[in-house]
């Protein structure tokens, strides 16, 4: 029987006079990857950002293991999109993958031998541990993300929140990125996915959320990622490329 | 006080700091759309070593070739910045705090020469670095006002220029508007401004002469034509009133009332600003808030349908 | 020691103590900050001198330390209400110092504090005020003052080493993880705050700005390592304060603006030749290379 993780209750949220996101309810399983999609402006990050209380709500409530987020916190791990930090920041890679370590580690210690370690393993997993020592500037898109992703690695949450860890990355990054996410599945972590690439959606993911202010369509992805939903989804903004139940599709505002 | 009012220099100091007050605010809107608030802070400190070798040359206080002395220097500070931007992953604050305080030192350092040198009258340098409009004579008052309306001509009659320059430059470019073209004249207005206001409020106040009345007209308008209006007007009201009561009492500095009077605009824009000022912001908030419950309450008991 | 030592020694204490700090304000993108405060400091101090009516150390630093700390708070506070963040600053410590400068112009007069000897400081006068201290002897007030600052700065620095370096490069992760990123961020400009009241009296609200900012971005062209740069940036500031001395006897001029003088040299010959981001790696590292590491 799988548990529900996060719960999400009428959630709806603003920016200035615009509300982004509406009474939004879903719920999420235990060991499942969703991929949240949705048009540009359909509020994917700023759903994420609500979840995690890094944005006010309007109104609802979300709990996660029915706790508060505050309660959970230590649990969960964040991925931001890659634009969020600066990537001339005079570090290398291993020292911000041990960063995902400091909540740990504690006040007025350093990271030990035994930290390091753990760090390296995390970038291991990613394939960059000859990257270990190099300065973050000088990695491309896709090494850069991988450190983000090993970062989340090494901070051994139960629960991730991943904003866009595929976007503008290469196809090999995209690959060691899947692999991790399916073997976090299979070792029972959640995993929740802004995405933006929806013909990868069948593949990569077993649960979707369609998202556009609200909640289109939940579920399974064989189950709810039908044309009918997309087209629902994303109103007139979708091409269809090809034709029948293959799903080529682009979204016209890319 | 009436007679204070009606005292002729306080007439003419007051109508050249509402004039510079006008020019201010409309090229603050300008910095503030190409985000550059604090370079005129930069800047106006940059423009002290420029003042002092003027000086060290003509070795008397001649409003003209002072301000052409501290408006080259200035432009010197400018280039810097913009060359420590872009050649280097120096970001734009760092090379501004740089500048401002380098060039600053460096002008301390020749200040210390001038004041060390025989002759030449030292105190109209100091009242012209730290600001003190009511010591400006009627020649300093005419080089001032007619350097301010040469600004505010370039901002009025360009405006559509600015506009696009400011919020689409790659369409500017397109129609054939040379962006090179239009940096260099921003960069000479902004300079202009700043180094006629040096004498009125002095090298540190100027920031806000620039800053305040746009932060404020913000509050008020969406229009880029009504913000630039606005905050020339803001500046202007500032800039008399600011001077008017500074001249009520033997010994007050100007620049300070004149911040004074605009930080005090820029509280009630803040609060009561009929755009995003903090009681409409509360007010819309809540407003969602109420029909977000409604709509879910309708939801709910099945009577209407989710809204967008 | 001689007079000229007692000089530069305060002068390495406030190089040190700015180079140190400085590294993080440019990491986290405050440099204008210390601007800021630099001037806002001066309403600190004449709010303490109108409380206590005398010119004390300890009554400085609080009011110094107040002042500080309300200008981040002010400038938080419309940032979080959609003020740009550099037009916060800008209106936040220009009106703060025009409420310093009026307050001095009108009650507390000219007893020992003006606006110009706030700005220029007067380094030269240091050493004639002294204190006694065990073991050490006699030692300029000030200097003490300094002393003092420069180890409260590094024991904050050295303790939350870790904090301080995730809370600059990534607060939404460091919030993430339980780490009071607000708390820092009131904590740092307590520091800038102590700090530019400390040297404020020794050298001045503009040389204490230049010896925050420069040293450590020149620092931030010659590493790519967190540790090295907070060392090279300490070292810079101490030997702008030796070459500033020395430019400013041989030209007889202001020693708090020579000083400021040599931190901008400092940093534009790192800017043109150093290896690793100055404008001569440009040139001198071969073009594959720079592809390879852009691609």
């Amino acid at each position: 029987m799988l548990s529900s993780v996060i719960h999400v209750d009428d959630l709806s949220a603003s920016y200035q006079k615009n509300k982004v996101l509406n009474d939004v309810s879903f719920e999420v399983k235990k060991g499942t990857i969703t991929a949240i999609v949705g048009p540009n402006g359909a509020g994917k990050s700023t759903l994420i950002k609500t979840m995690l209380g890094l944005h006010p709500k309007l109104t609802g409530n979300v709990s996660f293991w029915g706790n508060s987020f505050k309660a959970a916190k230590k649990k969960i791990g964040y991925v931001p999109q890659r634009g969020s930090v600066d990537w001339d920041f005079p570090t290398d890679a291993l020292d911000v993958v041990t960063m995902g370590l400091y909540g740990k580690i504690g006040w007025f210690r350093i990271p030990s031998k035994k930290d390091k370690e753990k760090a390296m393993n995390a970038l291991k997993k990613m394939g960059m541990e000859s990257y270990a020592h190099r300065q973050i500037s000088q990695l491309s898109g896709g090494q850069q993300q991988r450190v983000f992703l090993a970062r989340a690695l090494a901070q051994d949450a139960e629960l991730y929140f991943m904003d866009e860890p595929l976007a503008g990355v290469d196809a090999s990054t995209e690959k060691a990125i899947m692999t991790i996410l399916k073997e976090l599945k299979s070792n029972g972590k959640t995993v929740l996915v802004v995405h933006h690439d929806l013909q990868t959606v069948p593949e990569y993911f077993d649960h979707v959320l369609f998202l556009n202010k609200t909640v289109y369509a939940h579920g399974e992805t064989e189950e709810v990622f039908t044309k009918d939903n997309i087209a629902t989804t994303y109103g007139g903004d979708m091409q269809w490329v090809g034709k029948g139940d293959q799903y080529v599709i682009q979204s016209t505002s890319h | 006080m009436l007679s204070n009012l009606l005292h002729i220099n306080t007439l003419w100091v007051m109508a050249s700091t509402m004039i510079l007050g006008i020019a201010a605010g409309g090229i603050g809107c300008l910095a503030y759309w190409k985000r550059q608030n604090l370079m005129s802070d930069a800047l106006s400190h940059a423009a002290l070593p420029g003042v002092v070798v003027a000086f060290l040359i003509i070795q008397e206080k001649n409003l003209l070739l002072l301000v052409i002395g501290a408006a080259l220097s200035a432009l010197l500070g400018a280039f810097f910045i913009q060359w420590f931007t872009s050649a280097s992953r120096i970001t734009e604050d760092t090379a501004m705090g740089m500048t401002l305080s380098v060039f600053y030192g460096v002008g301390v350092m020749l200040l210390a020469i001038a004041n060390r040198s025989p002759g030449g009258n030292q105190s109209g340098l100091n009242n012209f670095i730290y600001g003190q409009a009511a010591a400006m004579v009627r020649s300093d008052v005419i080089t001032m006002v007619v350097l301010a309306a040469i600004v505010i001509f370039i901002i009025f009659i360009a405006f559509k220029e600015w506009k696009l320059f400011l919020f689409d430059p790659d369409f500017a470019k397109g129609i054939g508007l040379s962006i090179r073209g239009m940096n260099v004249l921003y960069t000479i207005v902004l300079v202009t401004t700043i180094v006629i206001g040096i004498q009125a409020v002095g090298v540190i106040l100027m920031a806000a002469m620039l800053i305040i009345p746009a932060v404020s007209a913000r509050y008020w308008t969406h229009s880029f034509k009504m913000m630039i209006l606005l905050s020339s007007v803001i500046g202007g009201l500032s800039g008399a009133f600011g001077t008017w009561v500074s001249s009520t009492g033997s010994g007050l500095p100007t620049g300070p009332f004149i911040v004074l009077t605009s930080a005090a605009v820029f509280t009630i824009s803040l609060f009561f600003g009929k755009e995003h000022g903090i009681v409409i912001r509360y007010i819309q908030f809540k407003m969602q808030q109420r029909s977000s419950r409604l709509d879910h309450q309708q939801v709910m008991t099945g009577k209407g349908g989710r809204s967008q | 020691m001689s007079y000229s030592m007692w000089i530069i020694l305060t002068a390495s204490l406030v190089g040190l103590s700015c180079g140190l700090i400085g590294v993080f304000l440019i990491l986290r993108k405050q440099a204008m900050m210390a601007d800021g405060i630099s001037h806002t400091v001066l309403l600190g101090i004449v709010l303490a001198y109108m409380v206590t009516q005398e010119v004390s150390g300890p009554a400085m630093l609080i009011g110094g330390i107040f002042a500080g700390i309300l200008t981040a708070f002010l400038v938080q506070t419309l940032s979080s209400l959609k003020v740009r963040h550099d037009a916060s600053l800008g209106i936040v410590f220009t009106s703060l110092f025009a409420i310093g400068v009026i307050l001095i112009s009108t009650s507390v007069g000219n007893v020992h504090l003006d606006v110009k000897h706030a700005l220029m400081g007067e380094i030269t006068f240091i050493p004639f005020t002294t204190m006694d201290l065990p073991l050490i002897g006699s030692i300029p007030k000030a200097t003490a003052l300094l002393l003092l600052v420069l180890l409260v700065v590094i024991f904050f620095i050295v303790a939350f080493y870790k904090e301080w370096k995730i809370t600059s490069f990534d607060a939404a992760l460091a919030a993430s993880l339980g780490i009071p990123v607000i708390f820092f961020h009131y904590l740092f400009m307590t520091l800038v705050s102590v700090t530019t009241v400390a040297s404020f009296d020794a050298v001045g609200a503009i040389l204490v700005v230049a010896m925050l900012i420069t040293p450590a971005a020149a620092a931030y062209l010659w590493t790519d390592k967190l540790i090295v740069m907070l060392f090279l940036s300490g070292g810079f500031g101490v030997l702008s304060a030796i070459i500033g001395y020395w430019i400013a006897t041989w030209l007889d001029t202001s020693i708090s603006g020579s000083m400021a003088l040599a931190t901008g040299c400092i940093f534009f010959v790192t800017f043109l030749l150093s290896p690793k981001h100055g404008l001569v790696s440009r040139w001198v590292r071969p073009a594959e290379l720079r592809e390879e590491q852009e691609a």
